[in-house]
């Protein structure tokens, strides 16, 4: 069978700056898979690379085995009507004055280019669309009225258009609260039950890359890949976000969080990485998953009795965290 | 009511209410892209940019509409290559506007020929529009109206997220041109009825009142369209009885046009925060 999406021997980079080289990559049809990495390590050049919106400076990108690059702009665009896309949300203009089902009806540009009004089809699939993902009650608000979560929603709506085979989401649980993250995944999970491929990009280790079935560790690079209990190691992890990385396993929770020693700064307060995580709910759907919210830091990485409230109000990921206590276990 | 009819004796000033109007009604369409796409400064850089293809125009020769359009289009090009070099945007429309500008009043002041009137370019004469001219706005205005209408879906996407609507298949880079061919239009049929330094005003007013008062972009393009060609028309029509010049006209009503809408706005939100109180 051949991978949905491959690149070979890519090579990609902006000016003179090499973002990433000679790399390989595959997603399997149907595979839920999940890009991680600290910020700036080249993820979206990465996505954008699959996606057609960089030009790599080598390699070639495969779809379904066939290379992009051989693929006629006509067949292109048919092929590109089987990836969705959920950019960033901090490249999204807020203040646009279009609503949510507008934003989903501009995914339908292929299927109606050259007449401005929506047709009745177009605002079926719209709404259908938006009913699919749970956001068929914001339908008429101005995106900048709905929440994250909802704006989310949206922006999946519209990358679904098409009945895509791929959905490639950049960064989507990078502003969302633990509510919305886990929203989030079982919407992914229910479109990767019905044979869609998900690649997705996170920095977010604890809350989301521990619960994907595939991970690949990238900075610069990929640095490992695989399932998160074989790849998500302290070596690993160091290797990929810097640092020292602390990785502890309780059953079947994966518990995150970075160390690392300052000589100037002997003591510090750490960054916690655990206040909310995910743990596999027992017996029910295997990719349901219930939210843990630690009320007191966990004791991996609380080791100031007197910090611990501090700890408990400001939650952060481990990712690319440079500062942590130098005595955890 | 002779007294309201009055100017309306006068062939050319009946022409300048025709044409101002059907102006200020193009600015406002075009004026919701321009806004909405973050691009007003491009749009004001552009309109002094054009200067000196009008001076240069008139100096070598050339039709005054093609040569200036054709100036205006490889300067909007011009920056945005630059943008995309390093460059940032601002500092790229900074160099290219003030440069062509410079280079107008640089042939104006050595060019003996020159008689046509400096303030008129600078400031807009739209009661010396010759009747050619009505049919050259009319036919631009047409043109590009036809051109929003066509390209309406893929023009939204493109000023919405220009990224995400490659990857749906819209022509990023033919919309980059199309857009800078239709803001150049744009400029230069409407550089003689309000002058470079106040046509942004036109482009720039109603787009921002009508977003004020909608959330929509189609609801917008409606708005601004009859904000631009009212204000067009009553700023003119005024400027008869006031004795003012016919450009700051348009640009004080406009300006009065949108410091009502922000009052408005900013009472109404107060309104809507108060009724939400009530219901907590």
């Amino acid at each position: 069978m051949h991978a949905l999406i491959e690149a070979r021997d890519l090579s990609c980079g902006y000016q003179d700056q090499t973002i990433f080289s000679k790399l390989d990559f595959q997603l399997q049809p149907g595979q839920f898979s999940g890009l991680v990495g600290p910020s700036g390590s080249g993820k979206t050049t990465f996505l954008k690379a699959l996606l057609g919106l960089v030009q790599p400076w080598q390699g070639q990108i495969c779809f379904q085995n066939r290379p992009l690059s051989s693929i006629r702009k006509r067949s292109r665009d048919t092929v590109n009507q089987k990836i969705g896309y959920v950019p960033q949300v901090e490249t999204v203009d807020w203040n646009f004055p279009v609503t949510a089902a507008e934003v989903v009806m501009m995914g339908r540009y292929r299927a109606r280019r050259f007449w401005p009004l929506p047709s009745k089809r177009d605002r079926e699939v719209a709404h259908h669309l938006l009913a699919r993902v749970g956001a068929s009650d914001v339908a008429h608000r101005a995106i900048g009225e709905l929440s994250g979560g909802q704006q989310q929603r949206v922006f999946l709506a519209r990358a679904l258009v098409g009945d895509p085979e791929l959905v490639i989401l950049d960064e989507p649980t990078s502003s969302a609260d633990v509510q919305t993250q886990h929203e989030l995944l079982h919407l992914l999970w229910d479109l990767n039950d019905r044979g869609v491929g998900i690649l997705l990009s996170t920095h977010d280790l604890n809350s989301v890359a521990t619960h994907l079935p595939w991970v690949v560790c990238f900075n610069r690079g990929i640095v490992a890949e695989g399932r998160p209990q074989d790849v998500l190691t302290s070596e690993i992890l160091s290797q990929t976000f810097g640092g020292d990385m602390v990785v502890q396993r309780e059953g079947d929770k994966v518990l995150i969080a970075s160390r690392a020693t300052s000589i100037s700064h002997p003591v510090q307060r750490p960054r916690p990485a655990l206040l909310a995580t995910y743990a596999r709910s027992s017996g029910g759907h295997p990719h349901a998953y219930c939210a843990i919210r630690d009320q007191a830091p966990s004791p991996v990485i609380a080791p100031h009795k007197t910090d611990s409230q501090d700890f408990a109000s400001s939650g952060q990921s481990a990712g690319g965290d440079p500062a942590a206590p130098d005595h955890l276990p | 009511m002779e007294l309201f009819l009055r100017p309306f004796q006068y062939d050319f000033f009946t022409r300048a209410l025709l044409v101002s109007s059907m102006a200020g009604l193009l600015c406002g369409v075009m004026g919701v892209y321009i806004t909405t796409r973050r691009m007003s400064y491009i749009a004001h850089g552009l309109s002094h940019a054009i200067l000196g293809g009008a001076v240069l125009s008139y100096v070598i020769g050339v039709n005054f509409y093609l040569g200036s359009g054709l100036w205006g289009f490889a300067a909007a090009l011009l920056i945005q290559y630059l943008s995309s070099r390093k460059i940032y945007a601002d500092a790229a429309i900074g160099i290219v506007t003030t440069a062509s500008f410079a280079m107008g009043i640089a042939i104006i002041s050595t060019y003996r020929g020159f008689t046509q009137s400096f303030e008129a370019a600078l400031f807009g004469n739209v009661l010396g529009i010759a009747p050619t001219d009505v049919w050259v706005v009319l036919g631009v205005s047409l043109a590009l109206l036809g051109l929003i209408f066509m390209f309406y879906r893929p023009l939204l996407f493109w000023c919405f997220d220009r990224e995400v609507a490659k990857v749906h298949g819209v022509p990023v880079l033919s919309m980059d041109v199309l857009f800078a061919l239709m803001l150049a239009a744009l400029l230069v049929t409407t550089l003689q009825i309000l002058g470079v330094t106040m046509v942004i005003s036109a482009v720039v007013i109603p787009a921002s009142i009508a977003r004020l008062l909608s959330d929509r972009f189609s609801h917008m393009i409606f708005i601004s369209a009859g904000l631009g060609a009212f204000f067009s028309l009553f700023g003119i029509y005024f400027s008869y009885y006031l004795d003012i010049a016919s450009g700051a006209s348009v640009v004080l009503l406009s300006t009065l046009g949108f410091a009502i809408a922000v009052t408005w706005s900013r009472l109404s939100h107060k309104r809507q925060i108060a009724a939400q109180k009530v219901k907590i």
